[in-house]
């Protein structure tokens, strides 16, 4: 259940840039979470749903882009999907490799609207 | 007067976890300027990391050791540690599923961090959140108990890669299940190949040498 301290983390980052960029309402938020980063989309959407109200994020839509894990190979140098007991290089057969995607978890990107009315001072 | 609203994107590509990881950057400062070597031990419930941490203090009488015991609830870690003589902080989570880099930095001004050698930090029993949570260690170690079974790596595949040494526990059962060594020493290096695998009973004292000298070459 740590996603309720991720989401605050998440919420924090979102309320950053979106006062650095002069936005009035946040509708959308890109996460990237790769496979072995070990947190749930659901729950975080369920926090995110108790803690954004009365923020400039309330509403906004969480969009989870998930990375697979992949590896590369130490022999050849191919990359591939690890699957299940499947961790055999498909080129030269060695087992395993390093892990080179798998571990993402950041805010990509947020949409923002910015409201430019009342203009006439 | 007009009122306008423009949609837009706004790249922000900014790491979650930033303030644990600042908090553990801390920590980890606090503990090189204190000369004191952590270790965070991960294991899944049961693995015996109380059990193996008891007879490393044992064995290791010459130096000075503490210990931090993460649970979700009660003090019976940090009692059984207590027997020992070691000081030890028992840190309950409350229902979170690992320790993070703030609960670590409230546990060690209970630590006399300047009169120890090594801390030992044992994080909650679970194979998975802990690895996501840096505390500040020095190293990290992952145990794996023989009834467990050796196809663990597959199923974690994230923890045997964060780890800087593997301990399979519980080698005195081995007699009686099917755990294949040299199968789980390929598959942890075909992931990690920098970590060595140590087999040892903390109950029958077998294997115990090579980890602690792997401690001490921590500490030297």
């Amino acid at each position: 259940m740590h996603e309720l301290s991720v989401t605050e983390d998440i919420l924090r980052i979102v309320r950053e840039h979106a006062e650095r960029a002069g936005a009035s309402q946040v509708t959308d938020i890109t996460l990237v979470v790769g496979e072995l980063s070990s947190f749930i989309d659901d729950s975080i959407q369920f926090y995110f749903n108790m803690l954004s109200p009365d923020t400039v994020a309330e509403g906004a839509e969480l969009h989870f882009k998930r990375i697979s894990t992949r590896f590369r190979c130490r022999q050849c140098g191919t990359e591939f999907e690890p699957e299940g007991r499947d961790w055999i290089c498909p080129e030269c057969q060695a087992l395993g490799g390093d892990v080179i995607a798998g571990k993402e978890f950041y805010v990509e990107s947020i949409e923002v609207t910015s409201n430019g009315g009342n203009r006439d001072d | 007067m007009t009122e306008t609203s423009e949609t837009r994107q706004v790249p922000v590509v900014e790491r979650l976890l930033s303030a644990n990881e600042q908090v553990a950057a801390d920590n980890r400062a606090h503990f090189q300027a204190q000369q004191v070597t952590v270790i965070n031990i991960m294991a899944s419930p049961g693995a015996g990391k109380t059990t193996l941490l008891m007879a490393t203090i044992a064995a290791m009488q010459e130096r000075r050791i503490g210990v931090i015991e993460g649970d979700v609830a009660s003090q019976v870690d940090a009692d059984r540690i207590a027997t020992t003589g070691a000081p030890v902080v028992q840190i309950n989570t409350g229902g979170a599923c690992h320790l993070d880099a703030p609960m670590i930095r409230g546990a060690l001004v209970e630590l006399p961090l300047d009169a120890l050698d090594l801390v030992f930090v044992e994080n909650v029993g679970n194979l998975i959140c802990p690895v996501s949570f840096d505390l500040g260690q020095d190293f990290n170690v992952g145990l794996i108990s023989v009834p467990e079974g050796d196809d663990k790596p597959y199923k974690y595949p994230g923890i045997f890669e964060a780890v800087d040494l593997v301990v399979v526990t519980k080698s005195d059962l081995m007699p009686y299940l099917d755990f294949d060594l040299d199968a789980f020493k390929t598959l942890v290096h075909g992931l990690n190949p920098d970590a060595p695998v140590l087999s040892l009973s903390a109950k029958t004292g077998v294997g115990m040498d090579a980890w602690v000298a792997w401690l001490e070459t921590q500490l030297a």
